[in-house]
């Protein structure tokens, strides 16, 4: 079977590699201690004057007035574009050390003897910490598979690593405060278990493309070498200039389009459409959702807009899981392992997970 | 030595192909890269995580794309 098209939209993140550099120091000195303190000392200091440089900026440098569209605008955004940045690249950067000790090889071998339920808890727990790349979900399925984890447990991995990764939660988290942050990852955890859960129940294995079983994956441990803290804390470094340095342009355009529907857009506009009264609203969101494809980093500016303008937490989280987690670009790279009746299922209860939660944060917020 | 660069095609990938030739040819070694697409192919080769290189037979790296500083010392 060929499949040799293109695939262009890839959130690919760390991964592992023989390290071979020598590593001059293995333990870390005082001096590194002290500097690490220091740089998150002057982080902290820099993001407290954040607030107070925005307003500073756009209604006594510009002397724009203070209830203005245009004032408002421009201090959402100079607010929000370096908060949210400080706050990525620190996150990142605790990320990207969390994750050397979490790699697909790993993962896998932790997965392969775990049955099911404790299995798809582990495994979409492990799916937001464990490095992955959408281009990578078929070797990895194959891998799973191959080793023996159960197709639920597969996909609850599949479902959660996409889904709760830690550039939504910072962005959510920076723009809309943590409560929202701790929803969003609770639910969207919830969503993998229980629909990777409930595709297990469905024993649907034999709608798994014949040639991912025939397949005898070549056994091979990939030598992981003892990585010191220094090493972990380059690898943190590295995941900072490679995520920060590819989602910073949808960061910033996400919160220019924020921006502008902040200063803009009439208080409740969207209270209408995407309110809570308006049951049909989340439905709506879903399917457009779908086919849609952002990451984090694009969406979320634009989610906090939209709820500041009135519309309902249930429906906005619907939209931002259902375009984040299902994709048209992830059911074609899927479909060359699952055939079409498993992916049909998979975005059928992917999506009324999804719905779900939407109608429940509709209902009791 | 034979060199094989896993990945279905995401930038990712060739990204790690133009590295690997250009440690080749900074290393003066005149081979020829094979590059793997194909899915089954990959997972033959015991990757799941890509890209990846393999040097004779050897898994180097997966998931990521390798330092040029990683490849060459791979090359010796």
């Amino acid at each position: 079977m060929k499949t040799t098209e293109k695939i262009n939209s890839c959130g690919c993140d760390g991964g592992v590699c023989a390290l071979s550099a020598p590593v001059s120091q293995k333990k870390i000195t005082m001096q590194q201690l002290s500097l690490g303190f220091a740089g998150l000392a002057a982080w902290y200091v820099l993001y407290l004057q954040l607030l107070p440089f925005s307003n500073f900026f756009a209604y006594h440098l510009l002397q724009l007035d203070q209830g203005s569209h245009l004032g408002a605008s421009i201090q959402f955004f100079v607010y929000d574009t370096p908060k949210v940045m400080l706050l990525l690249t620190l996150i990142v950067f605790v990320v990207g050390m969390i994750r050397s000790f979490f790699t697909p090889e790993r993962t896998r071998m932790i997965l392969a003897g775990k049955r099911e339920s404790a299995g798809n808890v582990l495994s979409a727990l492990l799916g937001t910490v464990t490095p992955f790349c959408s281009c990578s979900a078929v070797p990895l399925f194959i891998g799973f598979v191959q080793a023996g984890v159960p197709l639920g447990v597969t996909l609850s991995f599949l479902i959660a690593a996409p889904m709760v990764n830690e550039i939504a939660v910072v962005l959510l988290y920076g723009l809309l405060g943590w409560k929202i942050a701790a929803l969003y990852m609770a639910t969207g955890l919830a969503v993998a278990i229980i629909a990777g859960w409930v595709i297990g129940r469905l024993h649907l294995e034999h709608h798994i493309e014949e040639w991912v079983r025939e397949i005898r994956m070549g056994e091979q441990i990939i030598v992981e070498e003892k990585l010191s803290w220094h090493d972990r804390m380059r690898m943190g470094g590295e995941a900072v200039k490679d995520i920060v340095g590819k989602v910073w342009l949808y960061v910033v355009a996400g919160i220019a389009v924020g921006a502008l529907i902040h200063g803009y857009v009439p208080e409740n506009f969207m209270a209408a459409i995407m309110g809570k009264d308006a049951w049909w609203s989340v439905p709506a969101a879903v399917l457009v959702g779908i086919p849609m494809y952002s990451n984090a980093a694009g969406i979320v500016p634009v989610v906090q807009a939209l709820l500041s303008k009135g519309a309902a937490l249930g429906t906005v989280l619907a939209f931002m899981m259902s375009v984040i987690a299902l994709s048209l670009p992830e059911m074609v790279i899927l479909r060359k392992v699952l055939k079409p009746t498993l992916i049909a299922v998979f975005i059928g209860v992917v999506g009324a997970g999804i719905l779900f939660t939407g109608f429940l944060f509709n209902l009791i917020i | 030595m034979e060199i094989k660069v896993c990945g279905p095609g995401c930038p990712k990938c060739h990204e790690t192909e133009r590295i690997v030739n250009e440690a080749l040819g900074e290393a003066g070694i005149g081979i020829i890269v094979q590059k793997i697409s194909d899915f089954s192919e990959i997972a033959k080769l015991g990757v799941f995580a890509t890209p990846a290189v393999v040097i004779d037979g050897k898994i180097k790296c997966t998931g990521k794309v390798p330092s040029k500083k990683d490849v060459l010392s791979w090359l010796k």
